[in-house]
């Protein structure tokens, strides 16, 4: 068995604010992953696309903590990261149609979203890279006491690739106000993680190795995803270093829009669909007496700001071609010769 | 003007770099307490203090992936890797995140970092601690390449490179650590993008970095017993690069000869000479010369590692060779 604790917050104290804000925020995402994916399909968004539909609780509990100085670092299932940061939602989307509007000029594309104006510090697509850049951010934030705490997303099969382990120990020696979030969705890829992976729970059952308390919390359960997001962040902020946490959850579709994800049981499958953290929550904010009128206006915004940023997505021009060139170096060109 | 060694140099460069700017900052394996494995670092803890000066564990990623994510949060780090041949180990963090995320960002991200780093051969230690890796960052869009070849340079081009906005790499040969010169005192800011031409001559161009510049002055100096004026050219920028210098050089000689250290494949030479063959091709007067390391891994003893790397004695031969 597991050495792992359970992460228990009692009875979740978020009040009712919060939790109206988390929901919208989870919804939104959802609406903006589900709109990605029809423009895939009819062949607007090219490329590739990784969605992180039935996890949206983990980026929005610390969503709803952080503070606008904060910076975010994910992968290159990041749509959900960089937009619940505040990214502007019409910009992301015009980004995954390749065009001028979008957030990168059309250069990143779905795996490398960045909003370094909302403190969305970009989506790495090499698996683990992101984890020391994270570090050092928090460097950065330690030195100069700016007060600021980074929170850094990654997967489970991340675990695994040595990266990891360097940026763990480097920010516990270092005692840097960083939060590791692993989302172990159970698989790396195609791959069941147990399949590879010398422990049962690839993040928590590593962190002893790390002089880090194990954490394990369901990542489906928004309330105690923001629990664990509040105590996390409060002890970077407070300046008592790293928290390594590991939040399972599930994606309901594919790895990528290539993956129909045959590889998975049905009963395994059904089973996380059952446990959704948007209709879960929106059960439990009813039980606790909100009005289903009020959520139910909460969807149907959800739906016009997720029309709105199409919209005006589309509208925008592809990138102009002078624009190849530029920004590769911080004089905004990229001549490397006289 | 005081006499400095190369090793000397460094140390005296960074404290220029750290005494006038406090975010500036400087991290590595063995840098601070220890002073480095080539005593390019001493002194300087005890000078900037403990934060600025850090001793960090054998994680390459964690030290470059750290000042990656330090200059994108209101630092001017340097990471020193010990050994360029690292690099392979951290290549992740140098060549996919911190040469693409300008661009990749369409401009949201600056890096003003700097990797310094010990290269080359000639001192015995082998093919996985001898590697002239500077064709590797040169390939890469989105770095910046310089390699200092005296003690002056290495203060003038490392400040240059702290100063820049964007990531460089200062690749330091560590054959030159022992190499001693007068250097002028007080601050010493050079330019990127800049060669020198280090000795005129009408005959022939001899396009040099690094160590090799050395050899290269010597063979000239030969060169010019003979008769033969060689004109010696120090690169010392690989990106960005002074093609201007280099090609009114070639076309004032009308020979262009290139000396590396690095194995033969895609060295820095060939890209060099390439751009002379495609723009100043009627001024020449006979092929383009490569004188390079065979395309092997270095050895480690003396006898091997001396016939591997040109010396003045094989640059004075094909030189002669070339000009029939
Ligand atoms: C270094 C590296 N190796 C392999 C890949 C290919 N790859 C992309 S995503 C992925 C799976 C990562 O799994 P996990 O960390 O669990 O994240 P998830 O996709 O489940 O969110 C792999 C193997 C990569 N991008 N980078
Ligand atoms: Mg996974």
């Amino acid at each position: 068995m597991s050495k792992a604790v359970r992460s228990r917050s009692d009875k979740p104290r978020t009040d009712e604010a919060v939790r109206l804000e988390i929901y919208r925020m989870m919804v939104e995402a959802r609406l903006f992953e589900r709109r990605v994916h029809d423009l895939f399909l009819q062949g607007l968004v090219k490329g590739t696309s990784h969605l992180a539909l039935g996890q949206e609780a983990i980026a929005a509990g610390y969503a709803a903590v952080l503070q606008p100085n904060d910076l975010v670092y994910c992968t290159y299932r990041g749509h959900v990261h960089t937009l619940l940061r505040g990214a502007p939602m019409a910009a992301l989307m015009a980004e995954l149609l390749g065009r001028a509007n979008g957030i990168c000029g059309g250069k990143g594309g779905s795996m490398h979203l960045t909003d370094v104006s909302k403190g969305a510090m970009g989506s790495y697509a090499i698996v683990g890279a992101h984890m020391p850049i994270a570090a050092g951010a928090a460097w950065a934030a330690k030195e100069r006491e700016t007060g600021q705490v980074v929170v850094c997303f990654f997967g489970d099969g991340t675990t695994n690739i040595g990266a990891f382990h360097e940026a763990l120990n480097f920010a516990v020696v270092w005692e840097l106000p960083v939060v590791f979030v692993c989302e172990n969705n159970l698989y790396m890829e195609y791959t069941p993680i147990r399949s590879v992976t010398a422990v049962e729970n690839p993040a928590a059952d590593r962190a002893s190795a790390y002089a880090l308390e194990p954490i394990l919390v369901d990542g489906n359960d928004p309330d105690e995803m923001h629990a664990v997001a509040r105590r996390t962040v409060d002890l970077a902020r407070s300046g008592d270093g790293p928290s390594l946490v590991e939040a399972r959850t599930y994606r309901h579709g594919g790895h990528s829009r290539a993956d129909p994800a045959k590889y998975r049981p049905e009963e395994e499958v059904a089973e996380w669909v059952a446990r959704d953290p948007i209709p879960s929550l929106r059960e439990r904010l009813i039980a606790d007496g909100i009005d289903a009128t009020t959520l139910d206006e909460i969807d149907r915004a959800a739906e016009r700001v997720v029309d709105d940023a199409t919209a005006e997505a589309q509208a925008g021009p592809p990138p102009d071609r002078s624009t190849l060139l530029t920004e590769l170096w911080a004089d905004g060109g990229s001549e490397w010769r006289n | 003007m005081a006499e400095l060694t190369y090793r000397e140099a460094v140390s005296r460069a960074i404290a220029q770099e750290m005494e006038r700017d406090e975010t500036v900052y400087f991290i590595g394996e063995d840098v601070a307490a220890a002073g480095g494995v080539f005593k390019t670092t001493e002194g300087l803890l005890e000078r900037f203090g403990p934060r600025r000066v850090r001793d960090t564990p054998i994680s390459e990623q964690a030290i470059v992936g750290a000042v990656m994510g330090g200059a994108m949060n209101g630092l001017r780090p340097i990471a020193e890797i010990m050994f360029s041949d690292f690099f392979a180990v951290c290549w992740d963090m140098i060549a996919n995140q911190i040469a693409k995320t300008r661009y990749m960002t369409n401009g949201q991200v600056a890096l003003p970092l700097v990797i310094r780093t010990a290269n080359g051969g000639g001192v015995r230690f082998g093919a996985q601690h001898s590697q002239s890796v500077e064709a590797w960052a040169m390939a890469i869009p989105g770095l910046k390449v310089v390699v200092p070849s005296n003690p002056t340079d290495m203060i003038g081009l490392f400040a240059a490179a702290v100063r820049d906005p964007d990531p460089v790499i200062v690749v330091e040969p560590k054959a030159l650590y022992a190499m001693k010169a007068d250097v002028p005192d007080g601050e010493i800011v050079d330019r990127l993008g800049a060669a020198t031409v280090l000795r005129e001559g009408s005959d022939v161009t001899i396009c040099v970095l690094g160590s090799m510049v050395h050899r290269a002055m010597d063979a000239a100096e030969r060169l010019a017993a003979d008769g033969i004026g060689a004109e010696v050219i120090d690169v010392r920028s690989l990106v960005p690069l002074d093609t201007q210098a280099i090609l009114a050089s070639t076309t004032k000689t009308g020979r262009f000869v290139t000396v590396e250290e690095s194995p033969r494949l895609c060295g820095w030479g060939a890209e060099v000479a390439s751009i002379v063959a495609e723009e100043v091709f009627y001024d020449l007067d006979g092929p383009v010369v490569r004188i390079t390391t065979p395309h092997i891994p270095l050895p480690s003893t003396d006898a091997l590692e001396d016939l591997a790397i040109p010396s003045p004695d094989v640059i004075v031969e094909r030189v002669k060779a070339s000009m029939g």
